[in-house]
């Protein structure tokens, strides 16, 4: 097994910590993990993304061209990591404030609508964990337990009070995420 | 999972800081840059001055951090610091004063890319400064070249072993991907400090207070009498020499049969290793050396390969310093060009892949 996955969105949707999460999550579950952030000024505002590797095996280049899972949660990074699904692959999508939806015939089109589920939910801040609830259920490669275990990791003790809703959060992701017909 | 292991998922920054605790480190001196702020901001997290008794100091600058290693290291203290490519080129005056003095230190270089203040993306356009001296005089750093996480904890206290066994100032020469990356890592468990009367058996050289037996312990860089300086910079090649018999370290990848060779240290072994496997898939047989210690260089593990290896293409993130070190090394027998990307831009695996053919196969 070995899952290479592009996280791309605006800074502040919390993709570098999904991306942790997941890594942790990968690392209960003994498997050898990456997590490579897009560093700098685009932290603050503007776009942001993260390169996690789950395999079982040593991993070789942290940094990659191709994906097999790209999860998109903005118009500029669709244009930017659309055309890098390994044929066959999955992208993952939240359909806020997206104009141009997939385009590819030759990849598995997923949409979740988070952003409007959080709001919803009245919890903006496990957008998320909706999002990463989604893509669990497309490729369950870690148990909901382990995801726990990584999300309790990934957080501050003075935050364990909202590891309840972030699980609500994460199953809610699983039901809602629905196959975009080609 | 074991659950006596203690095994985390953290950036190559924070896992300097981690080791450098648990491997009994003194103190570390530094000052603020990216890629590698983490490295002093995990340390003020942990607070080893309330736990084991390490001091940790944000200096004024990067030339005063490097001057306080300089006094720490003369007193036979494990003293560190760590910046990025700017600061340490602030540092150079610093660490061939230490060279010159035989004291061993702890250099972290989280590299990005230069020249000048440059960009804080990652970049490996330091390797001249690294492994040739870097400030003015006839002398060496150890260098070693982390490509992972784990590697980054664990070549802390090899850097202080090696540096404290040759009385010579030790360089981890990372960049600001393997810095900012996060990996698994399994740390050690914590060592004790060394006491004053350990420091004293295991390093008389160290300024610790004069007793009546002996005469004083004098810390200099400075030997006005020619001869008696030739005689001293003749005593530092031999222990480069010595280190270059005993201390170099290198891993190979699918080496034995390789007909090509792919040369490439750090993140570009990362790198590399992905690109290896794209063209090994195409049928390419190609190999990779990735040399762990850049000075001592791995200069015989490479000649080994030239019965079989038709080419080598040194892959770096600069615009080519150690395709020279591959040249030297391989004197002409056979084919050795450069790729890479800088500026902080990093190059993909399908890009070595099409640079090996390129340059290599077809060229």
């Amino acid at each position: 097994m070995n899952e290479e996955i592009i996280i791309a969105g605006f800074g502040g949707q919390g993709v570098l910590s999904m991306g942790k999460i997941l890594a942790y999550s990968g690392v209960m579950q003994d498997m050898e993990v990456s997590w490579m952030p897009s560093y700098g000024p685009e932290m603050r505002g503007g776009t942001a993304n993260v390169t996690v590797i789950l395999s079982d095996s040593r991993i070789s280049s942290p940094i990659l061209k191709m994906y097999d899972t790209a999860i998109i949660l903005n118009q500029q990074s669709m244009d930017k990591f659309e055309p890098f699904v390994k044929p066959g692959g999955v992208l993952v999508y939240d359909g806020n404030g997206i104009t141009r939806h997939p385009e590819r015939k030759d990849i598995q089109v997923y949409r979740v609508d988070a952003a409007e589920e959080a709001a919803r939910m009245q919890s903006p801040k496990t957008f998320n964990m909706i999002v990463l609830g989604g893509y669990l259920k497309i490729k369950p490669l870690v148990s909901l337990d382990n995801v726990m275990l990584g999300l309790k990791k990934s957080l501050p003790e003075r935050h364990h009070r909202l590891l309840p809703m972030n699980q609500a959060a994460i199953e809610r992701g699983g039901e809602i995420i629905y196959k975009v017909e080609a | 999972m074991d659950n006596k292991k203690d095994i985390r998922l953290m950036k190559g920054n924070e896992a300097i800081a981690e080791a450098a605790i648990r491997c009994g480190v003194d103190g570390y001196f530094g000052y603020p840059i990216t890629p590698q702020s983490e490295v002093m901001e995990t340390l003020m997290l942990l607070k080893p001055w309330e736990t084991t008794g390490m001091v940790v100091l944000q200096a004024e600058s990067e030339i005063a951090s490097i001057n306080m290693v300089y006094g720490g290291a003369g007193c036979g203290k494990k003293v560190m610091t760590s910046s990025s490519s700017p600061g340490i080129s602030l540092m150079q005056e610093g660490l061939t004063y230490l060279a010159g003095a035989e004291l061993p230190c702890v250099v972290v270089n989280v590299v990005r890319g230069g020249p000048g203040l440059g960009t804080i993306q990652p970049a490996q356009s330091d390797y001249f400064q690294s492994v040739k001296g870097g400030g003015h005089g006839d002398y060496k750093l150890i260098v070693l070249a982390p490509a992972s996480v784990q590697e980054m904890a664990d070549f802390v206290e090899l850097a202080f072993d090696l540096a404290f066994k040759y009385r010579n100032p030790a360089l981890i020469l990372s960049d600001g991907m393997i810095g900012q990356m996060m990996e698994k890592v399994e740390l050690k468990p914590y060592r004790k400090r060394w006491t004053n009367e350990e420091i004293k058996q295991m390093h008389p050289w160290a300024t610790m207070g004069k007793p009546a037996e002996r005469e004083r312990n004098i810390i200099t860089s400075v030997e006005l009498d020619p001869n008696a300086f030739e005689r001293f910079n003749h005593k530092l090649q031999d222990k480069y020499r010595k280190m270059q018999e005993e201390e170099v370290r290198c891993e190979q990848f699918n080496c034995e049969d390789a007909e090509y060779l792919l040369v490439a240290y750090g993140s570009s072994a990362r790198i590399c290793q992905k690109a290896m496997e794209l063209a090994r898939a195409k049928g390419i047989k190609v190999g990779l050396l990735r040399p762990i210690t850049l000075f001592p260089f791995p200069t015989r593990e490479i000649q080994a390969l030239l019965g079989h290896v038709k080419g080598i293409l040194s892959v770096e993130l600069s615009e080519g310093q150690m395709v020279e070190d591959v040249r030297l090394t391989v004197e002409g027998k056979v084919k050795v060009e450069h790729f890479g990307r800088v500026g902080g831009v990093v190059h993909s695996p399908e890009e070595v892949v099409e640079a090996l053919e390129r340059k290599i196969i077809g060229g």
